[in-house]
């Protein structure tokens, strides 16, 4: 079950029963819808952005663990970030996810995705947010 | 368990002898797709090992043989479903190839401005978007008969949206999520008295129980092989006797003519006429075997087999409280296969950690979009039996559902 404890991680299970990011978000200046059709996953991202800062940002939907911890970890990692920045951590996190060598510890709480990279069937899953945001940014 | 030898069937099936993550496989994903036994398999092999050759075209030894082969698995077929007349059997790639032939041919030219379509609410997109594409088309109404409050096909809700507006009623016979199966030789007796015709999506129905099309009286009929033991890229559509001429060719090229002139053609006679091209000849004489191997153990066998699967199921899955069933209660009239949910676990998750355990099973929304959101759920999981599962699969599942209820507190 060692493959289990990585996916389902405390972190993981944290992020996805009790995300504070989980909200819709009043004033804010972005919104995109993540869909993933084949299994139904579906998410809202939130941005508030200040010129090229992402000021604030929140997400609502539904899914399984992987993909609402991965959303939250996401906006962790992104907020108060700029653009540019923020598109560079995306890239890093798709990269991981792929089974490149990164320097994880700049992903923070998402680093512990990496162990999605051995479950095929769920890198999709992990991936969503982080597309929906590539395509907002 | 009574009414086959599953411990003598397993061992005709090698891929059970796959390992997923170490474990013994548990296969629940038979609505899917369903696993080969050996004699299949071999027969895929003799094909190319003995009797290659293009059909219907050259004068030489082996084109004898293929051809006798191709138009024998037309004329089991046949049998196989009790259709009157072997042009009635065309060959396709699966279901969803069978139901699109007819949407595009008898569909686009018999289906009018102002005509309506009746459809159930859990269909399978297969037997959907075909219609939606002739409705966009031709300017008709799709209609989609609703569930009773026991997950049922009402009855009561078809008759009040038939009218002599209908020209076609497309049902599956067997729900590939609630597991019900839909009484289609009285919907079609209904239809018929509007002048409707009626297709059936037998892709559930056909590897699980006897199936008589002249007793059904079903204008159409689809089906794929890949679901009752054969291989991938074999299918079939049956054409009633009596629509044969109506219905015009699908695909056009080879193999399908009569006589060709620079600006014109005519048609062979059917079945050729609708089967241009070459066709899976190796499916069709695999499918064959798959037949052969299904009414050794009877489909009798087989459907009562899958119904004490089926009441055991429900009887243990009803004892967890943390799951939740979709589909009628009974295990009456239902087919072999369990759609759930574990409360506040998504289906993937569930999927995931039953996975781990070599249970493989499916999660999502099965290529049912509408009947989810009428059930008002995102996705489900779901277990489906074939005659080579046991009690102890069963068992086994319930107790990857605790470890689940584990990591999911
Ligand atoms: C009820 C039903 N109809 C149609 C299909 C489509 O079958 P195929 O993918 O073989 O065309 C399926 C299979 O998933 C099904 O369950």
């Amino acid at each position: 079950m060692s493959d289990l404890n990585q996916l389902y991680s405390e972190v993981i299970m944290e992020h996805y029963e009790n995300s504070p990011h989980e909200k819709e978000l009043k004033d804010a200046t972005h919104k995109e819808r993540g869909y993933n059709p084949l299994c139904g996953d579906n998410i809202t991202l939130y941005l508030k952005m200040n010129g090229d800062i992402i000021e604030d940002a929140s997400f609502t939907g539904h899914g399984c663990a992987i993909s609402q911890a991965s959303t939250s970890m996401m906006i962790d990692l992104i907020k108060g970030k700029d653009k540019k920045e923020a598109l560079r951590l995306v890239q890093k996190f798709i990269d991981m996810i792929h089974k490149k060598d990164v320097n994880l510890d700049e992903l923070g709480d998402a680093q512990v995705l990496q162990g999605v990279s051995d479950f095929p069937a769920r890198v999709k899953c992990a991936l969503l947010a982080w597309k929906t945001l590539q395509e907002i940014l | 368990m009574k009414y086959v030898d599953v411990e003598k069937i397993k061992k005709d099936f090698p891929i059970l002898n796959v390992k997923p993550h170490g474990k013994k496989l548990i296969y629940l994903d038979n609505a899917a797709t369903t696993q080969k036994p050996i004699e299949v398999i071999k027969a895929m092999d003799k094909y190319y090992e003995e009797l290659n050759a293009n059909v219907y075209r050259s004068p030489h030894y082996l084109s004898a043989l293929s051809t006798q082969a191709y138009e024998e698995a037309r004329e089991r077929v046949k049998k196989f479903i009790n259709a009157k007349r072997e042009e009635s059997i065309i060959f396709t790639r699966n279901t969803t190839e069978s139901i699109n032939f007819i949407a595009y041919t008898w569909g686009m030219k018999y289906i009018n401005e102002g005509d309506e379509i009746i459809l159930t609410i859990a269909e399978h997109h297969s037997n959907m978007l075909p219609w939606q594409m002739v409705a966009e088309a031709k300017k008709a109404r799709l209609k989609y008969v609703h569930l009773d409050e026991n997950f049922r096909l009402s009855m009561k809700d078809f008759k009040e949206k038939m009218s002599d507006k209908v020209k076609l009623v497309a049902v599956q016979h067997m729900s590939n999520v609630l597991g019900i199966i839909n009484p289609v030789e009285e919907i079609t007796h209904i239809a018929h008295k509007y002048g409707a015709k009626v297709l059936i999506d037998g892709a559930q129905s056909v590897p699980h129980m006897l199936i008589d099309v002249q007793k059904i009286g079903c204008d159409f009929f689809a089906f794929s092989g890949h679901k009752m033991l054969g291989p991938m890229g074999i299918g079939v559509l049956y054409i009633k006797e009596d629509l044969l001429s109506d219905v015009p060719p699908f695909l056009r090229g080879g193999e399908m003519i009569d006589e060709v002139f620079e600006d014109r053609a005519t048609f062979a006679p059917p079945p050729l006429k609708f089967e241009a091209g070459t066709p899976n000849v190796k499916g069709a004489c695999v499918l064959v075997s798959a037949i052969d191997y299904i009414e050794k153990i009877g489909l009798s066998n087989i459907h009562n087999h899958e119904g004490e699967l089926l009441e055991y199921g429900l009887q243990k899955m009803k004892e967890l409280d943390f799951v939740k069933l979709y589909g009628p209660k009974d295990a009456k009239e239902r087919g072999g296969l369990i759609s759930f949910n574990v409360e506040g676990v998504h289906p993937h998750d569930v999927a995931t950690i039953l996975d781990e355990e070599g249970i493989a099973v499916r999660s999502g929304h099965h290529c049912c979009l509408p009947l989810m959101r009428y059930l008002g759920v995102p996705a489900t999981v779901r277990a489906s039996f074939y005659l080579y599962n046991d009690f102890d699969d069963i068992d086994a599942l319930v107790e990857g559902l605790k470890k689940v209820r584990k990591w999911f507190k």
